[in-house]
């Protein structure tokens, strides 16, 4: 029987093989997934971790290194039964926690899949040995090398900062840098200088089958790639004078900053309480402990706590009625234990010698003479009202760094607050305020707030008589650069003639001799010629702050120091005699007021301070 | 002298040598990627007995000489003698093998000699082709004759039901490429289309709608009638069709709009505080709009037509027309029944196949996980493969069955699209080179038994490779001459050389 029925045939045949062959060109050449999927089927990454970069302090110290510690994986599909006790008791947890990371694992068993997954993280090496001759007996477990920082100064937690794992928010915010498992540098200079520290990741590329059994290294190794380790950094911090000032602050509540004026190094920073080194290194464990403490530990106050400057702000408004020429060093003024205005009300002094000049307020730290000052820069006749002499103040205010962010390469950096005539316009309406409103600014109280570091500058302004170099704490070394603002001098709106004239009276405030009236006489090391300024500083919460800035020497100054003390009481009593702790220690090398030193180092001062 | 000029030309000429050369092609294929797909880190000679490769070599060079004796020793009319007999045996093996044999993953249909295992579903695909090709040989023998077909059917079906007994549903399917020879045997083309419909309707009804479904069997069944009556009524047909099509596609939209606004309106009657006045009623004359379900309004409106295309079919003797209307019955009823089914019918296993194949659901780690990492392993071999024996997803076991039912796999990942293109193409050349070759001969046995084996090897091969792409189910039967395992081996080795022995005998007399 003949038909030609064969040839519909053939050509179905035909456009079946058509079909599957289109479908497998689209497979093959057309989609790419595929072959991704492939890789990451069959090849397993195993991740070299970079060692990262050593902080080294300005003399070449290390403050933080590295030391060897172990993480401990389970692949949960390699497990076998084993005892949990057993492992329990070598890796040193209860078998509760291995229970429920077991059963943690179970549940997420279809997304876990072949992977490893990290149980323990930063055992010490003693610990990995003891797990190690085991090893045997607990298929599916291993151990992971893995750098961990080690620090061999105390120059506290809050300067150097954390490194700690990154979690999902981390990774959102720095796509395609990270992945879960990667440390980074939380806070501190860990995370001022991240991107140096951490170095490239590398990675082993193994071939596994189905079984997530590793065959071999694929093709070779040839396509690993070897982790670079990070770049080593070099701060400006003096490791001893931190040290030191760990030391003076500790049981207190506040801050010492200390810059080279000549460079706007910082040399120390201290925040106290802070973190202690020998938890920074597992923060992890330790987090939940510091985060409850009640003083705050992990709040650098040094860059972080805006607070009313007190009476060292004088010097500001000095230098500000300077230029503007409604102050002349040799102007008097009368003080009655205080400045009065309005009907029977006063702003309070202390008893001193009255009428002074400016060089006698600056030494006895003189309230009603600021009164004047402030009140003949706001009321100026140059400007139409008071709100333009007080937005023309608060330009000068701002040029000494106040008010704003400095700009500094170490993080969480505040900007303090300085009001203009917006300010007082919201808060009493336009036209409802003057002078003596806001006369309390004069001495550095009421809406005027600053950082430790504002006003560590600002003492560094003084010492280079009118300008600043913005504060930083990296030093540019090899293969790391710093920004070229940091070379570049700030001048404020204070012309540079005007700063000699009150830097005298903060020589005298502190050497002027007992029984001068001098405010700073404890401050006072022979020889040093410690120039500083005391400030005492109303805290709501209790009794005031001691504020102290200084510089010295006088003449081509190497250090400047701000030093602020919650509820310490006087500047004199605590702020100025460590301030000057330090410059005496940075200068010389060692110090010769060992009483004044031993009661600095042992008073306690946490019992006024309140916890929330 | 002369008699062995005559068995030299005999040799030469009358054996299609061509067939055996593709066979050859294909079976050394097959056992290069058996052994690429076990190779594993500590690589073994491709002749080692203890791996896979070794045991193909064997089954291989045995194969060879299964096919050398059906060439040579048998004679090739035995083959059209013996078929009932064989055919019996081989139903008998395929029912005792349900009782006798152990559960391998839910299926009963092997044999267990010690450590030789045997399948008779593989052969009962040689003693069907044979009977079928000597039922239909017979003198007198139409397609078209009721009595006739039926037989036919039934030398088919009942293997087939068999078969399906034992749970090796995808074997069974097989047999279903059969109908591709009755076609050839003058069977009307007209039900391979309504095959082809069903399957369409079968996945539409799952995937899209019944709704859909149906209309999509309206609009085919229109074309198909408008391209059949008379040139004059084309237009005709094509109007009432299409347009009943279009604007019942737009009713369920329709109504939908407006149920909405029925079912606002009535929200707003409910909500408000109602003092009903003379003649008014808080409930809406139009409420009853949105429990109308459009499937029903399609079916009553297209049943309602019924009696009257029926009539005009019945007038004007448009037996075509008539046997439309039943389709469309038909049709309807499979909608109807689809997911009763889909539900019941089939089996569990079979069921998340369909499912994981037409995208109703995912599932990578289980039913999807074959399909899933057998995509994987042909799309990463890319325009030219991996290169042998550097394939990783086949070699590393992330394929499973990887040198049986997904020896695919293994071609495509290491010799890439070209490999591919080769394989299939010796396929299509051996698939149409039977067919070419039973068009030549004189003999209707040869003739259909050839169209058998083409049926055969078509049907594995489009299920086998479309099932590694995606394209089918994930039904269990090997790729005809590359798949490991003897009894696939030997079954193919012996359904093809029985063609070539017939059809070398049918070239001596030329």
């Amino acid at each position: 029987m003949t038909s030609r029925r064969h040839i519909p045939l053939l050509v179905g045949l035909g456009v079946v093989a058509a079909i599957l062959l289109g479908k497998i060109f689209s497979l093959q050449v057309l989609e790419g997934r595929y072959k991704e999927d492939a890789d990451h089927n069959s090849t397993i990454y195993e991740t070299i971790y970079p060692t990262r970069g050593v902080i080294y302090d300005r003399n070449g110290d290390i403050l933080v290194g590295n030391k060897v510690a172990y993480d401990i994986l389970v692949s949960p599909r390699e497990v076998k039964d084993f005892d949990t006790l057993a492992l329990a008791t070598v890796l040193g947890v209860t078998p509760e926690f291995i229970r429920g990371k077991m059963d943690e694992y179970h549940r997420n068993r279809r997304r876990i899949g072949y992977q490893s997954q990290v149980m323990i993280r930063s055992l010490p090496s003693e610990t990995y040995m003891r797990f190690d001759e085991v090893r045997y007996k607990f298929p599916g477990f291993k151990g992971q090398v893995r750098g961990v920082r080690d620090y061999p100064v105390n120059a506290g937690g809050n300067l150097l900062g954390y490194v700690s794992e990154v979690n999902a928010r981390y990774i959102e915010r720095h796509p395609g840098e990270y992945r879960p498992g990667d440390y980074a540098g939380m806070t501190g200079i860990e995370a001022a200088r991240e991107q140096d520290l951490r170095g490239e990741k590398g990675y082993h590329i193994y071939l596994r089958n189905s079984r997530n059994q590793i065959e071999q290294p694929y093709k070779d190794g040839a396509e690993d790639k070897e982790a670079v380790p990070g770049h080593d950094i070099v701060t400006t911090i003096d490791a001893s004078l931190q040290q030191y000032g760990q030391q003076l602050m500790k049981n207190k509540v506040g801050s010492l900053v200390a810059i080279e004026p000549s460079t706007g190094e910082i040399l120390a920073l201290v925040s106290s309480p802070g973190i202690d080194v020998e938890q920074l290194a597992d923060i992890g464990r330790h987090y939940e402990e510091i985060a409850k403490n009640p003083y705050k530990p992990m709040y650098n106050r040094a860059v972080s706590a805006s607070y009313p400057p007190g009476s060292v702000f004088k010097l500001v408004n000095g230098l500000i009625g300077l230029e503007e020429g409604v102050l002349r060093p040799e102007m008097m003024y009368p003080c009655s234990q205080g400045y009065h205005f309005g009907a029977g009300r006063k702003l309070g002094c202390h008893v001193h010698k009255s009428p002074l000049n400016m060089e006698e307020s600056i030494m006895m730290s003189c309230n009603a003479y600021y009164c004047y000052v402030l009140k003949n820069i706001l009321d100026n006749r140059k400007y139409d009202n008071v709100a333009e002499g007080m937005d023309a103040w608060h330009e000068y205010v701002e040029s000494f760094g106040f008010g704003r962010k400095l700009g500094s390469d170490f993080p969480a950096e505040l900007a303090g607050g300085i009001p203009t005539s917006r300010t007082y316009n919201r808060a009493y309406g336009k036209g409802h305020w003057n002078s003596t409103t806001v006369i309390s600014l004069s001495i550095g109280q009421g809406e005027i707030l600053a950082t430790p570091l504002h006003l560590a500058n600002f003492c560094a302004t003084l010492a280079n008589r009118g300008y600043y170099y913005i504060p930083h704490i990296i030093k540019a070394s090899e293969g790391v650069e710093i920004d070229p603002k940091y070379y570049e001098k700030q001048y404020t709106k204070v012309s540079t003639a005007q700063f000699p004239k009150v830097i005298h009276g903060m020589w005298r405030a502190v050497n002027g001799g007992q029984g001068s009236g001098c405010t700073a006489h404890v401050a006072a090391v022979e020889g040093l010629d410690i120039c500083g300024k005391t400030g005492t500083a109303q805290n709501p919460r209790g009794a005031d702050n001691s504020v102290f800035i200084c510089f010295a020497p006088r003449e081509n100054p190497k250090i400047a120091v701000a030093g602020y003390v919650e509820n310490g009481g006087f500047g004199a009593s605590y702020a100025a005699p460590m301030a000057s702790l330090m410059v005496e220690r940075y200068l010389t090398g060692t110090v010769s007021r060992k009483d004044l030193e031993k009661r600095m180092k042992d008073a306690n001062l946490l019992s006024r301070v309140k916890k929330d | 002298m002369i008699g062995e000029n005559a068995q030299k030309r005999d040799l030469r000429q009358s054996v299609d040598w061509r067939l055996i050369g593709v066979y050859l092609a294909l079976v050394v294929i097959g056992w290069v990627n058996i052994y690429a797909s076990v190779h594993s880190a500590e690589p073994a000679s491709i002749f080692d007995w203890s791996v896979r490769s070794g045991k193909q070599f064997v089954w291989m060079l045995t194969a060879f000489g299964l096919g050398g004796i059906i060439l040579f020793l048998i004679p090739p009319r035995l083959w059209e003698v013996g078929s009932p007999l064989l055919y019996a045996v081989v139903l008998g093996l395929l029912v005792v093998v349900i009782f006798v044999s152990k559960d391998v993953k839910g299926s009963h249909s092997w044999f267990e000699f010690g450590p030789v295992k045997f399948q008779p579903a593989e052969i009962s695909k040689i003693t069907t082709s044979l009977l079928l090709a000597a039922l239909m040989s017979r003198q007198g023998f139409r397609l078209t004759r009721l009595r006739d077909f039926l037989l036919s059917l039934a030398v088919i079906g009942v293997p087939m039901l068999v078969i399906v007994a034992e749970s090796e549903t995808g074997s069974a399917l097989v047999y279903v490429g059969f109908i591709f020879v009755l076609y050839r045997e003058g069977l009307s083309g007209w039900w391979l289309a309504l095959i082809g419909l069903v399957i369409l309707l079968f996945i539409t009804t799952l995937t899209l709608s019944p709704y859909t479904s149906v209309l999509i069997l309206i609009a085919i069944l229109t074309l198909c009638c408008a391209l059949n009556g008379p040139r004059k009524e084309f237009w005709r047909r094509i109007g009432l069709g299409g347009g009943f099509v279009a604007v019942m596609a737009v009713v369920p939209l329709l109504l939908r709009t407006l149920s909405a606004a029925v079912e606002r309106r009535s929200a707003f009657l409910a909500s408000r505080y109602w003092v009903p006045r003379e003649g008014e009623s808080d409930q809406l004359f139009w409420s009853f709009l949105p429990q109308i379900d459009p499937f029903w309004i399609l079916v009553g409106l297209s049943l309602a037509a019924l009696p009257f295309i029926g009539f005009y079919a019945y007038r004007h003797r448009d037996r075509f027309l008539g046997v439309s209307l039943a389709a469309f019955v038909v049709g309807i009823a499979l909608v109807f029944s689809t997911e009763f089914i889909f539900e019941h019918v089939l089996q569990d296993h079979q069921r998340s196949r369909i499912e994981v194949l037409l995208g109703m659901k995912e599932d990578l780690a289980g039913v999807g996980y074959n399909v899933n990492q057998s995509k994987i392993a042909i799309g990463s071999g890319g325009l030219f493969g991996k290169g042998f024996l550097q394939g990783t997803q086949t070699t590393l076991g992330f394929v499973p069955e990887q040198s049986t039912d997904f020896i695919f796999c293994t071609v495509g990942e290491e010799w890439g699209f070209v490999g591919c293109l080769v394989v299939i193409l010796l396929y299509v050349f051996l698939i149409s080179r039977l067919i070419l070759d039973a068009e030549r001969c004189r003999s209707p046995f040869t003739r259909i038994y050839g169209y058998c084996v083409a049926a055969c090897v078509f049907m594995h091969l489009f299920i086998n490779v479309g099932m590694t792409i995606g394209l089918m189910p994930v039904i269990g039967i090997p790729l005809p001459l590359l798949s490991y395992g003897g009894s696939s081996l030997w079954a193919f080795t012996i359904l093809l050389f029985i063609f070539i022995a017939l059809y070398r005998d049918e070239k001596k007399y030329f």
